[in-house]
C-alpha cells in the first residue's frame, strides 16, 4: 500500500499564484476526481506535482510513501512511482516510443529483452493501431490516438500513482472509453492509484472514482463520493464558487450554439 | 615563375597550361576579405594562405569497377564550366589532383563509389599542407547511382582543403553526392561545389559534417532542363571551437523545376554555425517549386548559430518557401521525456538524435548495403554530445 500526500501546497507560474493550499491524499487502488472550472489550477496541480519547469513552489508538500516528491527532478519523481498523462503530449520529432520506452525501462534497472512484446501486447489491448508505433512520440497523431499512446506508456510503464490531466480531452468516446478501463483495469490489477483531473463530468462517466474534490480558484472547496460529481452536473461549477460566473471569458460567451444564431 | 607554383603543379599533366595561367592569376589574388558579402561571417580573416605549401592528396576510389575510364574531353567540358570566384578556385585549377567519374547512359549503379581523401600532416619544417582534390561526376542519361566522397584526418593534423566537385545530370539521369567531412579539429576545408540538372533529372547533394576547424561549403545547384529536380540536405554538429559555414542556392533556370533543401544543425561549447541561403528563380522558371529549411540546436549558452535565409523570384506562378529556426533544445519535449523517468543526459541525447533523424533517413545510403554508415554517423553525433555533457 502506497500513498500520495499533498499537503498545503502553495505555487504560482510566471508570478501569479495559482494554488492556495491543496491537501489530499491518494492511496493504491483509489481513483480520486478533482474537478474544476477553467482557471481553477487544474493544470498547475498537475505540473507542480509532476516538477514541470517553470511552476514555482512557496509552501507544502508532496509525499509519495514519506518521499518528499518537491526535491526531486522530474525524471526521478516518475522513477519513484508518479505518472503524468498529459493534457496535449508533446511531439517528439524523430524519437520512436521503443526508443523512449527503452531508455525509460533502462534508467529504472528494468529488463528490455520483451519490450516489443510488451508494446504490442498493450498496443493492442489499448486499441493502438500497431502501424503507428514506429512513428515519431505524438507526431501525426489524432486526439484519439494520443491519448492511448499515453495510456499505453502508463501501462507498461506501470507506477504507483498517475495523475491524469484531462485524459478526456480532445479524444473521441471509443477512446476515452479504452483508456479509462485500462486505467481502470490498472486500478484492480496493480492497485494503481489515480489522481484525474478533470473539467467534465465525461471521464467520470467511464472512469468511476472512489472520491471527487472541487478545485476553485486553486482551494478544494468540497470533497465527497461519486455523488458530488452528479450534484455538480446539475448545478454547475456556480453552487461552488459563490455565484461568480465560471471566468469572465466563459461568461461572455452565449451557453449555446442555438442562443448564438439566435441573435 | 609564380609564387605558388610548386612541385605538386603535375607538369606532365595534359593541363598543363591551364594549371600554370591559374597559378599565376591565383598569385595575383588577395585572400577574399570578411566584408565582402559572401564572406560574411566567416573565419577567412584567419587564413594565412603563405604558411600552406600545396601538396598532394591521397585518395583511394573503391566500387568503381564498373566504371568505364573517364572521357578527357568530356571531363574537361566540366571543368571548363565550372565557376570561378575566387583565389582558392584558381588554386584548386592550379594544383587539382582529379578523380573523374563518368558513367555511361542507361547505368545503374547498385553500390555507391566512395572516394575517401587521406589527408596527412607535412613533413617537419615544411610547413602544413594545402590540398587541392577535385571531383568530377558525370552522370549519362538515364543512369542512376551514388557517389561517397570522405575527408579524413588524424586528430592533430593541420592543413589545408580545398576541394572543389562539379555535378553533371544528364537528361533523367538520377545521381546522389554524399560528402562527409570527418576531419579534424585542426583542419580548414573551403569547399565549392556545383551541380546541374538536365531535363527530368534527380540530383542529391548530401553534406555531413562534423570535423574540420573552419570547414566551409557553398553549394550552387542549377536546374538548367525543363522537369529537373535537385534535393540538398546537410547535418552538421560542431563543438570546442569548430565552425560550419554553408551557403546555399538553389537555382532555377529553367521551367517546371523542383528543388528542395533540408539543412540541419547543432553547435555546442562555443561553436558557431552560419547557413546563408538564395532560393532564385529566374524569369523563364515558371511553375517552379522550391523549398528551403534550416533548423538549428544551440547546446550551450556559448555556441552561436546564424541563418540567413533569401528568396529572388523573377516571374510569377511558382511555389516557394523558407523556414528557419535557431534555439535551444524544446523544454517541452525534454520535459516529456523526463516524465517518463528518462535522465536529463539520456533525454537530451533522444531530442537531439531526433532532431537529426529524418536528414540522416535522407542521406543517399541504402538501407540495406549501408546501414552501417546511417549508423556510424549516428553514432558520431551521440558520441560529440557525450564528449558535451562530461
Amino acid at each position: 500500500m502506497s500513498t500520495l500526500e499533498i499537503k498545503g501546497l502553495v505555487a504560482s507560474v510566471a508570478g501569479k499564484q495559482i494554488l492556495n493550499g491543496i491537501d489530499l491524499v491518494v492511496r493504491s487502488g483509489e481513483v480520486h476526481a478533482v474537478m474544476g472550472p477553467n482557471g481553477a489550477g487544474k493544470s498547475t496541480l498537475s505540473a507542480v506535482i509532476m516538477g514541470k519547469p517553470g511552476y514555482e513552489v512557496h509552501a507544502g508538500e508532496v509525499l509519495l510513501d514519506g518521499v518528499d516528491l518537491l526535491a526531486l527532478p522530474a525524471w526521478q519523481r516518475a522513477q519513484a512511482g508518479l505518472h503524468l498523462v498529459m493534457q496535449y503530449p508533446t511531439e517528439v520529432p524523430g524519437v520512436g516510443l521503443n526508443d523512449m520506452l527503452t531508455e525509460a525501462f533502462k534508467a529504472r534497472g528494468r529488463n528490455t529483452d520483451t519490450l516489443a512484446q510488451e508494446v504490442a501486447a498493450e498496443a493492442e489491448r489499448i486499441n493502438f493501431p500497431v502501424a503507428l508505433l514506429d512513428r515519431s512520440l505524438n507526431v501525426d497523431l489524432s486526439g484519439g490516438e494520443k491519448k492511448r499512446n499515453e495510456t499505453l506508456q502508463l501501462a507498461l510503464l506501470a507506477p504507483k500513482f498517475a495523475i491524469l490531466d484531462e485524459l478526456d480531452s480532445g479524444l473521441d468516446i471509443d477512446a476515452l472509453r479504452d483508456c479509462a478501463r485500462r486505467v481502470e483495469d490498472a486500478t484492480n490489477e496493480n492497485q494503481l492509484g489515480v489522481l484525474a483531473i478533470t473539467h467534465y463530468n465525461r471521464l467520470l462517466e467511464e472512469l468511476h472514482p472512489d472520491h471527487v474534490h472541487i478545485l476553485v480558484k486553486g482551494r478544494i472547496v468540497a470533497s465527497g463520493g461519486p455523488e458530488l460529481a452528479d450534484q455538480l452536473e446539475a448545478d454547475g461549477y456556480e453552487a461552488f464558487t459563490g455565484g461568480e460566473p465560471e471566468g469572465a471569458v466563459q461568461a461572455a460567451r452565449p451557453s449555446s450554439l442555438d442562443e448564438l444564431f439566435a441573435l | 615563375m609564380p609564387a605558388f607554383l610548386s612541385d605538386a603543379i603535375d607538369v606532365d599533366a595534359p593541363d598543363q597550361a591551364l594549371r600554370l595561367a591559374a597559378a599565376e592569376r591565383a598569385a595575383a589574388m588577395a585572400v577574399p576579405s570578411p566584408e565582402s558579402e559572401v564572406w560574411r561571417y566567416s573565419r577567412i580573416a584567419e587564413l594565412d594562405l603563405a604558411t600552406y605549401t600545396p601538396a598532394a592528396v591521397r585518395t583511394t576510389v573503391t566500387g568503381a569497377d564498373q566504371v568505364p575510364a573517364a572521357d578527357a574531353a568530356l571531363v574537361a567540358q566540366l571543368v571548363a564550366g565550372m565557376a570561378v570566384h575566387d583565389v582558392f578556385d584558381e588554386l584548386n585549377a592550379a594544383y587539382h589532383r582529379t578523380v573523374a567519374i563518368c558513367v555511361p547512359a542507361g547505368k545503374v549503379l547498385a553500390e555507391p563509389i566512395v572516394v575517401t581523401h587521406h589527408i596527412d600532416g607535412g613533413s617537419a619544417g615544411s610547413g602544413a599542407p594545402a590540398f587541392y582534390p577535385r571531383l568530377v561526376i558525370h552522370a549519362g542519361a538515364d543512369s542512376e547511382f551514388t557517389v561517397v566522397e570522405r575527408f579524413e584526418s588524424a586528430d592533430d593534423t593541420r592543413a589545408l582543403v580545398v576541394p572543389r566537385l562539379v555535378v553533371h545530370a544528364s537528361q533523367a539521369a538520377r545521381v546522389s553526392y554524399l560528402g562527409i567531412n570527418l576531419l579534424g579539429t585542426k583542419v580548414w576545408q573551403l569547399g565549392h561545389q556545383q551541380a546541374t540538372g538536365e531535363r527530368d533529372s534527380t540530383t542529391l547533394l548530401a553534406t555531413v559534417a562534423l570535423g574540420g576547424d573552419y570547414a566551409r561549403v557553398r553549394t550552387d545547384a542549377r536546374v538548367v532542363g525543363q522537369g529537373a529536380t535537385t534535393k540538398q540536405v546537410a547535418l552538421y554538429y560542431a563543438d570546442g571551437d569548430q565552425m560550419h559555414d554553408f551557403r546555399t542556392l538553389q537555382d532555377h533556370i529553367a521551367d517546371k523545376t523542383y528543388s528542395d533543401l533540408l539543412f540541419k544543425g547543432a553547435v555546442q561549447g562555443t561553436a558557431k554555425s552560419v547557413y546563408t541561403g538564395l532560393i532564385r528563380i529566374r524569369e523563364d522558371a515558371r511553375g517552379s517549386v522550391a523549398y528551403q529549411t534550416n533548423r538549428n540546436l544551440t547546446l550551450s549558452e556559448g555556441a552561436w548559430a546564424e541563418s540567413v535565409p533569401n528568396l529572388d523570384i523573377k516571374t510569377n506562378d511558382v511555389k516557394c518557401s523558407h523556414a528557419s529556426t535557431v534555439g535551444p533544445i524544446d523544454e517541452e519535449q525534454r520535459f516529456y521525456l523526463e516524465s517518463r523517468g528518462i535522465p536529463p543526459q539520456v533525454a537530451e541525447r533522444l531530442v537531439v538524435l531526433g532532431f537529426f533523424d529524418d536528414v540522416l533517413s535522407l542521406l543517399p545510403v541504402s538501407l540495406q548495403g549501408h546501414g552501417d554508415l546511417r549508423a556510424d554517423l549516428r553514432a558520431r553525433v551521440a558520441t560529440k554530445l557525450q564528449a558535451a555533457m562530461a
